[in-house]
């Protein structure tokens, strides 16, 4: 059981910057997301783009700003639980809550602050009538451990860079590699573009285009794909495997947490406005995208306001009647949980003869 | 308004409505679907208007002159489902004046 004070549902820039607050507050916070690292969106789906709203940054990558979040936080050595979707969360006696992931980890905190962004992201399935029964029997749409694939026959499909960079990969690995895609252009790093060329030019990897899986063969586990290519004349033909790895991307649903008993409302959990952002159930918290509420806008700098104003309602859950005042970095400097301590270097006074 | 241009959007239930879009607020085709919440809020323009998403993907029925696609756009038709020969991703479509009684039907949510 992972113990905390604030349990961050959501490793985006608004769960990275309530670790820091938290932290101001001596809070520790603990963070679960889907995705394999933090940043949520910006390192998902734009980490190479630039933003221009964020207070003090004229321009920003938004792979930067989560560098720069991680760096902020860092002293507050926040706990990540990564790769996991948050799916349960139960209510202790003690008014705790134990929140569990689809991997079954459990974690357990007074506080919980959903800062979940669109949801989580879960993989795009192709619409094939059969592919749902093929799932975890050679159908994947993440490739978690290559090894698996290890002298095995596989047939990738899609035209990004996931497709193009395991392609590249698993050459080495599987005994047979295909890639299909719906056209002959990819979209991708440059480099990787042309090593698939490469590949294929040198018979390494098999490459079908333009064409599309449109069927699943196979007797309890996948024997081989039904591709219908539209080349000159369309044909349809199939080609023998042990695995079937579509890979069209992500793309974010709210997922279990719409199951968790929150008042939902345009598939965002609605708080009391600008308050401290609980809940309709106390001790739990949204922040972010994935909260609503009249005159709501979601942008990384509402989510940072709203989570300041949350970590001073978790404070007063967690220290009951116990008195602060809001201080400012600048004069109190910033103590670490690691030992460390930033502070204003002290003014010289000293006199001038 | 006279900057404004009328546009019909057949949304995911098939139901029609005709709506005034205004072409000076550099706004496109997915944002003024949103502005009238013709489709709930999280299901359309997911990433925003990046092109990296097609949530916002819509049919255009007739033969309104539209800006050509760029390559994003046509890279991320080329991964999306439900795609059809008159497909384009409305965030990638500008209110322009040009766009005066443009008809579209939203895809269905994937």
């Amino acid at each position: 059981m992972i113990k905390t004070d604030i349990l961050i549902i959501g490793a985006g820039p608004t769960g990275l910057f309530a670790v820091f607050e938290a932290g101001l507050l001596k809070m520790k916070c603990h963070l679960i997301d889907a995705l394999p690292q933090p940043g949520g969106q910006c390192t998902e789906l734009y980490p190479k783009k630039p933003i221009y709203d964020i207070p003090g940054f004229p321009e920003i990558l938004a792979g930067d700003l989560t560098k720069n979040l991680l760096e902020q936080c860092k002293q507050f050595e926040p706990g990540f639980t990564l790769g996991e979707r948050a799916d349960t969360i139960e209510k202790q006696e003690d008014g705790s809550f134990i929140v569990t992931t689809n991997k079954g980890t459990k974690h357990q905190a007074p506080v919980v602050a959903i800062a979940g962004g669109l949801g989580s992201f879960e993989p795009r399935k192709p619409l094939i009538a059969n592919i749902s029964y093929f799932e975890d029997k050679g159908v994947e749409y993440f490739i978690k451990d290559p090894e698996i694939y290890r002298n095995k026959r596989v047939v990738i499909s899609g035209g990004g860079d996931s497709a193009l960079d395991w392609t590249i990969y698993l050459a080495d690995i599987a005994s047979e590699v295909t890639l299909i895609h719906r056209r002959n252009e990819f979209r991708g790093a440059l480099d990787s573009v042309d090593k698939v060329q490469e590949l294929k030019n040198a018979g390494k990897i098999n490459l079908v285009t333009p064409a599309e899986v449109i069927n699943i063969v196979g007797d309890h586990k996948v024997e081989a794909v039904v591709v219908a290519q539209a080349l000159n004349i369309e044909k349809e033909f199939e080609i023998e495997c042990d695995h079937f790895i579509p890979l069209f991307g992500l793309s974010p649903k709210l997922g279990p947490i719409a199951k968790w008993g929150l008042e939902i409302e345009k598939n965002a959990i609605v708080v009391n406005n600008a308050l401290d952002y609980q809940t309709n159930i106390p001790g739990i918290f949204a922040i972010g995208d994935v909260n609503t509420y009249p005159g709501k806008l979601k942008l990384i700098l509402c989510g940072f306001h709203e989570a300041t104003l949350m970590c001073q309602a978790a404070y007063q859950i967690i220290n009951p009647g116990k008195r602060y005042v809001l201080k400012y970095t600048t004069v109190s400097g910033v103590d670490g949980f690691d030992g460390t301590r930033k502070e204003a270097p002290k003014q010289v006074v000293k006199a001038i003869e | 308004m006279e900057q404004d241009v009328k546009i019909t959007i057949t949304d995911r239930e098939g139901v029609s409505h005709e709506v005034m879009a205004p072409t000076d607020m550099a706004m496109n085709l997915m944002e003024v679907v949103r502005s009238y919440e013709l489709a709930p809020e999280g299901t359309i323009g997911t990433c925003g208007g990046m092109a990296m998403c097609a949530s916002c993907q819509c049919y255009v029925i007739n033969g309104i002159q539209l800006p050509e696609m760029q390559d994003e756009e046509e890279a991320m038709l080329s991964e999306a489902f439900y795609v059809k020969e008159n497909s384009r991703l409305s965030c990638q479509i500008p209110i322009t004046l040009e766009l005066e009684g443009l008809e579209v039907e939203l895809a269905p949510e994937s």
